[in-house]
């Protein structure tokens, strides 16, 4: 029978390949790209106007509630695989058990709808 | 002899990248450096044949978590201020908290027996499907029924408190 780290091969390859690539084209654009410096080509261009204020401004909360609600569902749709994967063999039981689960979070989603903070504008 | 190298290097890279998380000044760098600390754990489940919980490593916490804390960083927008070191009451209660935790682990780590050492050489057999996807949901929705039910309380707990923080005024 075959290791089953050997099948981690291809994947290892992909992330070597993504680190050379990452260390070797910045490197080579600064030793091979032609640089010529000038005053006007330092400035901050900003669609034709004079760039004002930081690029770093402070996001809104709303994305934090939005991120935060999406990682809650994203950890419920990481227990669907296994389940889903098990389908047959778990049955009736098996359903269950993913019905009683989904349910209690759409209690969640419900408190959530009805709180209104899936609205964006207010 | 090829799983020793590999576990050196995950746990070096997994210690350094952490490292990097406090040591690094500016938020975002630290938050990237977190990405590698996830990616070199995730190589660490693979070699304790958790092949599933490796990759939900990378699809969770390195992919939604990671977003989730780089939005916090960007609303507190850190990077005009740099860290700001003070000795603060919850600083030090964080302190101790930490040192608690670790010493726990240490505790725990002392009074393990002595680990009976499965490798693919003497169990090819139960290696081969073990912490596949279907053996795991084969368990977890058995077994272990009881806990992934309560995960379903912990999440509407999540969902809810994060609710009420962020939406006190509605």
């Amino acid at each position: 029978m075959e290791h089953p780290l050997t099948q981690y091969l291809p994947i290892a390859v992909v992330f070597g390949l993504a680190g050379v690539m990452a260390v070797a084209i910045p490197f080579l654009a600064g030793v091979l790209g032609p640089r010529t410096r000038t005053v006007m080509k330092g400035e901050a261009f900003e669609g034709g106007n004079a760039p004002m204020g930081s690029a770093r401004q402070r996001f809104a909360v709303k994305f934090y509630v939005v991120a935060l609600l999406f990682i809650v569902f994203d950890i419920e749709a990481v227990f669907l695989y296994p389940w889903a994967v098990n389908f047959r063999a778990l049955g009736w039981f098996g359903y269950a058990t993913m019905l009683v689960f989904a349910a209690t979070l759409v209690v969640g989603l419900v408190y959530v709808w009805k709180k209104g903070a899936l609205d964006w504008e207010s | 002899m090829a799983e020793q190298v590999l576990f050196w290097v995950f746990a070096i890279g997994t210690i350094a990248g952490a490292g990097g998380v406090i040591a690094v000044r500016n938020p975002v760098a630290s938050a990237i450096s977190l990405v590698a600390t996830f990616f070199f754990l995730a190589g660490t489940y693979v070699l304790l044949w958790a092949h599933t919980i490796a990759v939900i490593q990378v699809l969770v916490y390195a992919g939604a978590i990671m977003v989730l804390f780089l939005f916090v960083i960007m609303l507190l927008s850190l990077t005009d201020h740099g860290p700001i070191v003070q000795l603060s009451p919850s600083r030090i209660a964080g302190a101790l908290a930490t040192a608690a935790l670790l010493a726990s682990l240490v505790g725990v780590f002392r009074k393990l027996p002595p680990g009976d050492t499965v490798t693919w050489a003497t169990d090819a057999s139960r290696l081969s499907s073990f912490g596949t996807l279907k053996e795991l949901g084969a368990v977890l929705y058995t077994q272990w029924l009881f806990p992934f039910e309560a995960v379903s309380l912990l999440l509407l707990v999540a969902i809810v408190g994060a609710v009420v923080v962020a939406k006190a005024r509605v």
